[in-house]
């Protein structure tokens, strides 16, 4: 293994792991008893702050913790399982949810008690996710719900979803989007599943029928939905793209191995296309733990953007090159059978699922296109395409 | 000569005819309908194709009762063909004839002739049992045992052992044509195991074929007429890859005319609109390319054909990556076709070598070397 570059933990942490780890013997202690004993010590995301897990300490120091979690043998919340939680609906609760909501929702989602799902595109709105047609209207408590999201990863395993509406339609199309917590469980909601290109259906279709929502369930004022969605874009990408992960930690790694252990597929010229993957590799891992040191403080910002973009671009590179490296073998797959998968693999199985897989990387999350737009627009500040959808109330917009 | 790089009048009149069928009879949907089954080949519409049109065999000579055409004709069907995925072992069939032709040339004379005369007439088909990334200057041996050993030109019966992996379009094929340990061998295909392989391609299903001292009649000794069947299945793949290609962009042009975000045409957008264009431009090449490794002969026959696998490989595989990437959510899943030609293209791509293969080849065959000389 390599070394992690990140930071160390400082002397307390380490401290603190210690004399967790003696109190609560990983080996005997249950698995979800140890990650609820993780969460309440605070010791879960170290930079959530304390009474939701975490002890307001830079991000920074994630990896160390986990790496002393890891080494003790201790169960991890099976950060696959329930990445959209993690790295979507979490960030979100903490920026806008109420105390109580926080409470409520945070625990069992970090411990993996409860999968959470992203109801946010629909057939007619996907890039353009502010035109989404899903209405959300006032019903006393409540709100009853009605539309069609579509591709929603993990939606047959959730039991809650983060989802979007419009609650307004007279008003311009950002203008009138509410944001909520839907139960899945609720009447009226049907996941029927969508297979995908690499034979098994992670992603699914949800039809909302009469969906009662209670207004206790909202995230954010009404009509200020999509700034509250923004935080779950910039975060899921961050999530998707940055983070800290050791040298050779994603696909790049099963290239460089397959290089090492297979001389028979080496030749000059795949070797100079290895070494610049290699180094876009290394070059987009230090960029996105530079972004997570960043992020110590505050919200992601439009730099999330250019780590998805970057990761989704070097996945199809290496997983291409791969295949290319294999030849014949490049020709077999693994398994066409249609699955319900209950993680989300960009990088497991065989080199052919990985080279179709990650044709999924420059869509989902927002496609390469459109962050490249967010880069252009709103880091290097050039004028944007001429929106003429933009001020007419969503209603009258031509669809 | 550059009236080579256009298409003449009988061959736009097979492609029409091809064309016609393909799209009665091998629509996306039903392409994909039957990925999923125990019949990954289309035995009907192979007849209508083979038998029917009369691509089985075309480039049989007419004295052996085929239609006597050239490896143009033959890239015209390739083209009709990778533009609907069709799951039908023509390639293979041409390989395996273009080998028996090379065959006669080298004066293997009746066996040969036989063949072919059963090919013409859709009688049998046949396959080269020889794994499908096999580059045309191969020089390994393979990974079959003969006996007796030494062949002699007049022991015609052999006993071949061994296996040989992910071998295209040998599934449907009644006759295999078996390069072992130097010599070229025909074994009826029932004679043989084949298992299917589970394959990237969903719509040329490879299979493994175990040889357990399997009766063979020895055809000829040598490679060479392997070397330049390899060569002309490589130029008609190129030609494969071009309808493929073609096919992508008018999915994806067309999609992105209707598909509004922002109140627009994504087409609209100058992000996807170049990248189309430029797709156009490579595809507009790879034409000119495909067309000229069907037509070259002789020691250009090498060179154009190394060229057009190169590139048309490549544009192949930009061109369904494309078409997946610009159709975002809905390119992504089963239910459309983009990933039927994402999977061809890519699978062709590691077929008969593949560009990077091709280069190399290239490089030597135009006097480029990769690296100094050594004193
Ligand atoms: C594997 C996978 C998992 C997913 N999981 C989820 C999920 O859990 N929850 C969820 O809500 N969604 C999910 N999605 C949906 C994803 O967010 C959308 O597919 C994506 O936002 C694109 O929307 P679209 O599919 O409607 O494509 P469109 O927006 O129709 O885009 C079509 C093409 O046009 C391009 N384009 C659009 N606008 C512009 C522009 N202004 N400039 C230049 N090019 C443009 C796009 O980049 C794309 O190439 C998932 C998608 C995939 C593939």
């Amino acid at each position: 293994m390599p070394p992690l570059t990140a930071p160390t933990a400082p002397h307390d942490l380490e401290n603190q792991i210690r004399g967790f780890l003696a109190a609560h013997d990983p080996h005997t202690t249950a698995r979800l008893d140890f990650l609820r004993a993780r969460f309440d010590a605070g010791l879960a995301w170290l930079h959530y702050p304390p009474g939701l897990g975490g002890q307001s300490l830079p991000r920074g120091l994630q990896p160390a913790a986990e790496r002393a979690f890891a080494e003790a043998g201790a169960p991890d919340n099976d950060p696959r399982r329930i990445g959209i939680g993690l790295g979507m609906a979490a960030p979100t609760i903490l920026a806008y949810g109420t105390d109580e909501q926080k409470q409520r929702w945070l625990r069992p989602l970090w411990c993996g008690e409860e999968v959470w799902c992203q109801l946010f595109s629909e057939p007619g709105a996907g890039s353009d996710l502010a035109a989404l047609a899903t209405r959300a209207v006032r019903d006393s408590g409540d709100w009853v719900v009605n539309g069609q999201k579509v591709w929603t990863s993990m939606a047959h395993e959730a039991r809650w979803a983060i989802l979007v509406a419009r609650t307004d339609p007279d008003v311009p199309k950002h203008q009138g989007l509410t944001y909520f917590v839907l139960d899945m469980t609720t009447p009226g909601v049907e996941v029927r599943p969508l297979r995908q290109l690499t034979g098994e259906a992670e992603f699914n279709e949800v039809f909302l029928t009469d969906v009662r929502i209670p207004d206790a369930h909202r995230l954010g004022a009404v009509g200020d939905g999509w700034r509250v969605a923004q935080t779950t874009l910039m975060n899921e990408r961050v999530a998707i793209g940055g983070g800290a992960t050791p040298r050779e930690g994603g696909m790049i790694g099963m290239l460089a191995e397959t290089w090492r252990t297979r001389p028979e597929v080496r030749d000059p010229a795949s070797h100079d296309r290895l070494m610049q993957l290699w180094v876009a590799g290394e070059a987009a891992r230090l960029t996105g733990q530079r972004l997570s040191a960043q992020l110590a403080a505050g919200q992601p910002g439009p730099e999330g953007s250019a780590a998805k973009y970057a990761f989704a671009t070097l996945n199809q590179q290496v997983s291409g090159l791969e295949l290319d490296l294999l030849g014949e073998e490049g020709l077999r797959y693994d398994d066409w059978t249609m699955r319900r998968p209950d993680t989300v693999d960009f990088v497991g199985r065989s080199p052919g699922y990985r080279y179709l897989r990650s044709k999924g990387n420059s869509i989902e999350g927002g496609t390469s296109e459109i962050l490249l737009n967010i880069i252009a627009e709103r880091v290097l500040g050039l004028p944007g395409e001429i929106r003429a959808d933009k001020d007419v109330p969503w209603k009258d917009l031509p669809r | 000569m550059s009236d080579e790089l256009l298409y003449s009048e009988p061959e736009e009149d097979l492609r029409a005819a091809v064309a016609d069928l393909l799209a009665t009879r091998a629509p996306w949907s039903a392409v994909l309908a039957r990925t999923g089954t125990s019949e990954p080949y289309d035995a009907d519409l192979w007849k209508a194709l083979g038998a029917g049109i009369g691509a089985a065999g075309l480039v049989v000579p007419e004295s052996l009762g085929g239609a006597g055409a050239s490896l143009r004709e033959a890239a015209v069907v390739a083209e009709e063909l990778g533009k609907a995925v069709a799951p039908v072992p023509f390639l293979g069939n041409l390989t395996a004839t273009a080998l028996l032709l090379a065959l006669r040339e080298s004066g293997a004379g009746d066996a040969a002739d036989e063949h072919l005369r059963r090919i013409a007439t859709g009688e049998q088909t046949a396959a080269v049992a020889i794994p499908f990334s096999t580059p045309p200057d191969w020089t390994t041996i393979g990974s079959l045992s003969v006996t007796p050993w030494p062949p002699s030109a007049e022991v015609h019966e052999a006993r071949l052992t061994g296996r040989v992996t992910s071998v295209a379009d040998a599934l449907p094929a009644d006759v295999l044509v078996v390069p072992a340990d130097g010599s070229i061998y025909v074994v009826p295909a029932s004679e043989a195991r084949r298992e299917p392989v589970t394959s990237l391609d969903m719509t040329r299903v490879l299979c493994d074929i175990e040889f357990d001292d399997t009766p063979a009649e020895l055809l000829t000794i040598g490679y060479e007429p392997l070397r330049l069947a390899l060569l002309a299945a490589a130029a008609v793949l190129a030609s494969e890859q071009l309808g493929l290609a073609e096919r992508c962009l008018d999915l994806t042009v067309e999609y992105v005319k209707t598909r509004r975000q922002f109140g627009r045409a994504v087409g609209s957008y100058q992000g996807l609109k170049h990248r189309l264009a430029q797709l156009w431009v490579q595809i507009a090449q790879a034409r000119a390319v495909a067309r000229h490794a069907a037509s070259a002969t002789g020691d250009e026959q090498a060179i154009a054909v190394a060229v057009a696998q190169a590139h048309c490989s490549t544009v192949a595989v930009q061109a369904a990556e494309e078409c997946v990437q610009m159709h975002g959510g809905i390119g992504f899943t089963w239910e459309h076709p983009a990933h039927l030609y994402l999977k061809r293209a890519k699978s062709a791509s590691l077929a008969l070598g593949g560009p990077s293969r091709h280069r190399r080849r290239l490089a030597e065959l135009v006097n480029l070397p990769p690296s100094a000389p050594t004193r």
